[in-house]
């Protein structure tokens, strides 16, 4: 099982191979409520760490999800145009939102592990 | 921007901190936003049985005196000789451009005696331009010290009488004193039918717990309070509403006297009548987005030709319409239900078409 790391914006990164998984965590979401919709970007496009990848819409509000680390978006999670409260219900498994191929795998080191992050959210 | 901590705390905030409500600031008062049923369910449960709402922040004036009646004609457009006992008016403070420094719910409660409710965030404002109006006149205007919750929805009615409360035959915009010191009046801010009681602290402690035994009643947060009024096509001072929007703009001439609309003794009648000659340049109309994609107060609408059209000044996702819901303002000439438009979202172009409000049917018990 590929290592989980962590952003302070309650991103969570898996890598496996050279593709790394992006979503948000189970805190963030159930800090945002019931999704209804999710914007997501084409494949293809170069993301720095930082960038505001995709955008979360609750019944109240819109929240930016950044990009954790540089990279392109190989594949976005079709699957939440239909049903965006996958998010909701699986949001490390099937609700997660894009995949993207790191320019740089050494800015995962710089991420909080899953320990780090437990605290940080305590 | 204020921080929490300078922030007021209801009477009850303990009882919903209990409840596992999420805080947040609204109108200078922490309120429950959310609970941990969500704000889908918790919109869902207030339509389909019975949602208790604390609305403590708003504030409830008495106006007394044997010039009560004087000093309301002087205030609002509403004629209060012709409000019979237990009967709610919608209303407005306006000011002398005719824009909505607040609006109002009021309710006659004797021969020279009325209950005001307003909003949270205008209560200040409020209570200085009713004492300027009244000035020089026998009415007193007192602020009541309440805890104020509504119970919204089709098992509202059955809740509060298994709590003890007898509702008595109140219909739609009636209100009355049931006891001493308690004011309740059938009405809300939902689109349901449902009540809104104002009584004294003990007395509401002991009432809510009685409430929330029953498996019908379930607490109902800020978020899906928003919602569910926006659905219903009501429109939130601040937001919908201002000083710089007149009645006429906002669509809501229904609530202001035919007479009243040529002039009268209240602030801002020559503005208004004014206003009412000429028309609107802008309406406020209802906005269906296509899709899914929530479009939210602030986005810019243009015309099929890229014009600049107006602007959403509520908007969000309806659970009960099960799509995006939106009010704002628009060109009068492209006001019409049906028509076309755009709003830009994030580069992004998402069609939304002028609708009819509300977006889901009142159920309001009219008698």
């Amino acid at each position: 099982m590929a290592k989980t790391c962590f952003t302070e914006d309650h991103e969570w990164i898996r890598l496996d191979g050279d593709i790394a998984t992006v979503g948000i965590t189970d805190y963030a979401q159930e800090q945002l409520g019931d999704l209804v919709f999710v914007d997501l970007p084409e494949k293809g496009k170069a993301l720095a760490k930082g960038d505001t990848a995709v955008v979360v819409e609750s019944v109240k509000s819109a929240s930016d999800v950044y990009a954790p680390c540089d990279g392109e978006i190989t594949e976005v999670n079709e699957a939440l145009s239909s049903d965006p409260a996958l998010v909701n219900s699986a949001a490390t498994g099937d609700g997660w939102l894009w995949k993207m191929r790191l320019s740089d795998a050494s800015q995962l080191d710089g991420l909080m592990d899953a320990d780090a992050y437990a605290k940080h959210i305590a | 921007m204020t921080g929490q901590d300078s922030l007021k705390t209801l009477p009850l905030g303990d009882l919903h901190q209990k409840a596992g409500a999420r805080f947040g600031g609204f109108a200078g008062w922490s309120m429950p936003i959310t609970y941990p049923l969500g704000v889908m369910k918790e919109h869902l449960h207030a339509r389909q049985k019975a949602g208790l709402f604390d609305i403590s922040h708003m504030r409830l004036f008495v106006l007394s005196g044997q010039d009560a009646e004087v000093a309301l004609a002087k205030s609002c457009p509403l004629d209060p000789a012709g409000i019979e006992l237990a009967r709610s008016r919608y209303t407005f403070l306006l000011n002398p451009d005719a824009g909505i420094i607040d609006d109002l719910i009021v309710t006659r409660l004797g021969a020279d005696r009325f209950m005001i409710v307003a909003n949270a965030g205008n209560a200040a404002v409020d209570e200085a331009e009713l004492m300027a109006r009244a000035k020089g006149l026998d009415a007193k205007i007192e602020p009541l010290d309440r805890v104020f919750f509504a119970l919204q929805g089709p098992a509202a009615e059955a809740a509060l009488v298994h709590a003890g409360v007898d509702t008595g035959d109140l219909v739609f915009m009636q209100g009355i004193e049931p006891r001493e010191n308690w004011f309740m009046s059938r009405s809300g801010y939902t689109g349901e039918d449902g009540f809104e009681v104002a009584l004294p602290g003990a007395d509401a402690r002991s009432l809510v717990e009685k409430l929330l035994a029953d498996d019908d009643v379930e607490w109902i947060g800020l978020a899906a309070r928003d919602s569910l009024r926006l659905e219903a096509g009501l429109c939130l001072h601040g937001q919908d509403i201002t000083p710089e929007t007149t009645p006429v703009e906002a669509g809501l001439l229904w609530a202001i006297p035919k007479p009243l609309r040529e002039g009268g003794p209240f602030v801002g009648a020559e503005a208004l009548a004014a206003a009412i000659a000429t028309g609107p340049a802008r309406k406020r109309v209802g906005l269906k987005a296509e899709g899914r994609q929530p479009v939210r107060a602030g986005a810019q609408i243009k015309d099929a030709d890229g014009e600049p059209a107006g602007e959403v000044t509520s908007g969000g996702f309806g659970p009960s319409a099960g799509h995006p819901v939106a009010m704002g303002y628009v060109r009068a000439d492209l006001a019409a239900p049906g028509t076309q438009l755009f709003a830009e979202i994030r580069g992004n172009r998402i069609g939304i078409s002028v609708a009819r409000l509300p977006f889901t049917p009142h159920r309001y018990r009219r008698g």
